[in-house]
């Protein structure tokens, strides 16, 4: 299984394994990873489980949809690297991808 | 203070649902929302997106679904208070008063907190130095647009609220809209307007950039933004106007002594109350074993809490349980033949 690394705005991280075809926000809930909030349940209705993706791996995952980048404006301090973690569907292309939370989601 | 039967925290699709089970049942209620409108996430987060699990509406819209449950409730004339905060909730013998930030107060035997995932609060700029600020040079709405009348303002986002006001704004200030990224969301006719006023000079537009610094002592003089090379800029300003979309913040709810399981609020699955008596909770802020946040879960929850309510509401009377189909009762309630 892909796995995927969860760092928080303070540097410390948790590693786990993220079942292909879960979002990188649902590995975080199921793993009760905390820093995602995810309000509205992966629908991209609020930002609230923004995430900023390494920059190695920014450009090798799919590119947001208008509809995304809109939500993330009104996500907490967003910068060029943000994404919504219910976006970013896992596969094995994405094993050893590297997240960071922010300092919070609201 | 009002007196009514049930206090409903919440004017989504379960608040309203639960107006019309409480009203079937000849109880009265009132509904309280910290939005402009009724609707609750529905109506906030996804207007046009379709819903595919509503019982018997194969397809429907967030917007369709408030709609609709607003008018299956119209027969119960049921006052709705909106733009308003339930901030305060406390015992009084065998009833409860509810507080808003309005200073309306409501006395009930029961409340239903159908809040979702709190209340909708606008997004706020992260500055310590702008929280200062807050109301005297920073705004997150504006109420009364002629106390911007002449003044330097820096508009922030780039959504409809943003855009719309900077056209607005730009027709007697001098307004300079900031946007993180060169991308705008907002009607064609809107964008066309706005280049057009950035073209003659009228409004001027900083992209990408976030705002990096206020600079003020006591007043605000000007603020520096920072682009995404990394460039920085002063801009001369008064007023700040901060339109960053809404989240959403459990707010007081967690203050009323309820037992709490993280953002959700502890209830029995036979009647949906929580630790207090009298005061139950439904839809997606409520947690019990087996819990699913789906709307139906929702107006299933209000349906059996409002049979407690009735209970509670009408201790002399004997709560008898009948169909709308055949309940003569029903039917005059909701005003049928």
């Amino acid at each position: 299984m892909p796995k995927i690394t969860y760092k928080d705005y303070q540097g410390s991280s948790k590693t786990i394994e993220v079942e292909s075809g879960l979002s990188v926000m649902e590995g975080a809930i199921q793993n009760e990873i905390p820093g995602i909030d995810a309000d509205c349940g992966g629908s991209m209705a609020c930002a609230t489980c923004h995430v900023y993706v390494d920059d190695k791996w920014f450009e090798k995952i799919p590119k947001a949809q208008d509809a995304e980048n809109d939500m993330i404006d009104m996500a907490f301090e967003p910068k060029k690297n943000s994404r919504l973690s219910c976006q970013i569907i896992v596969n094995d292309e994405l094993d050893g991808l590297e997240v960071t939370t922010p300092e919070k989601q609201t | 203070m009002k007196k009514t039967d049930v206090i409903i925290i919440g004017a989504g699709p379960v608040g309203l649902f639960a107006v019309h089970q409480l009203g079937i049942k000849g109880l009265k209620a009132v509904v309280i929302d910290n939005l402009d409108k009724a609707g609750g996430q529905c109506i906030e987060l996804y207007p046009d997106k379709p819903i595919y699990d509503i019982p018997a509406v194969p397809e429907c819209t967030g917007e369709q679904l408030t709609s609709r449950l607003i008018e299956q409730i119209k027969p119960f004339n049921t006052e709705i208070f909106l733009n308003e905060r339930v901030d305060e909730v406390r015992q009084e013998k065998n009833n409860w008063v509810v507080k808003t930030n309005n200073k309306n107060q409501f006395l009930a035997p029961n409340i239903i907190i159908a809040g979702g995932v709190g209340s909708f609060e606008p997004r706020k700029i992260s500055l310590k130095e702008a929280e200062k600020l807050e109301g005297k040079s920073v705004f997150y709405a504006v109420k009364n647009k002629e106390q911007f009348k002449d003044k330097k303002i820096s508009i922030f986002g780039g959504g409809d609220s943003a855009l719309d006001w900077t056209l607005e704004l730009s027709k007697f200030s001098n307004v300079t809209l900031i946007h993180r990224r060169n991308d705008f969301r907002g009607a064609q006719h809107t964008l066309s307007e706005l280049r057009k006023l950035e073209k003659e000079g009228k409004v001027s537009i900083k992209t990408p950039c976030q705002i990096d610094s206020l600079d003020n002592e006591n007043e605000l003089k000007s603020i520096t933004v920072k682009f995404d090379d990394g460039k920085t800029e002063k801009i001369k300003t008064d007023v700040i106007l901060g339109f960053f979309g809404l989240i959403m913040k459990l707010g007081p709810i967690a203050e009323w002594g309820l037992n709490m399981d993280k953002k959700t609020i502890e209830v029995n699955s036979e009647n949906f109350e929580t630790n207090k008596k009298g005061i139950f909770a439904a839809g997606d802020i409520c947690s019990y074993p087996g819990k699913l946040k789906l709307i139906l879960s929702g107006f299933h929850e209000v349906a059996l809490a409002s049979v407690e309510c009735f209970k509670r509401a009408r201790p002399n009377e004997k709560y008898r349980f009948e169909f709308t189909t055949s309940s003569k009762t029903i039917k005059d309630r909701l005003g049928k033949k």
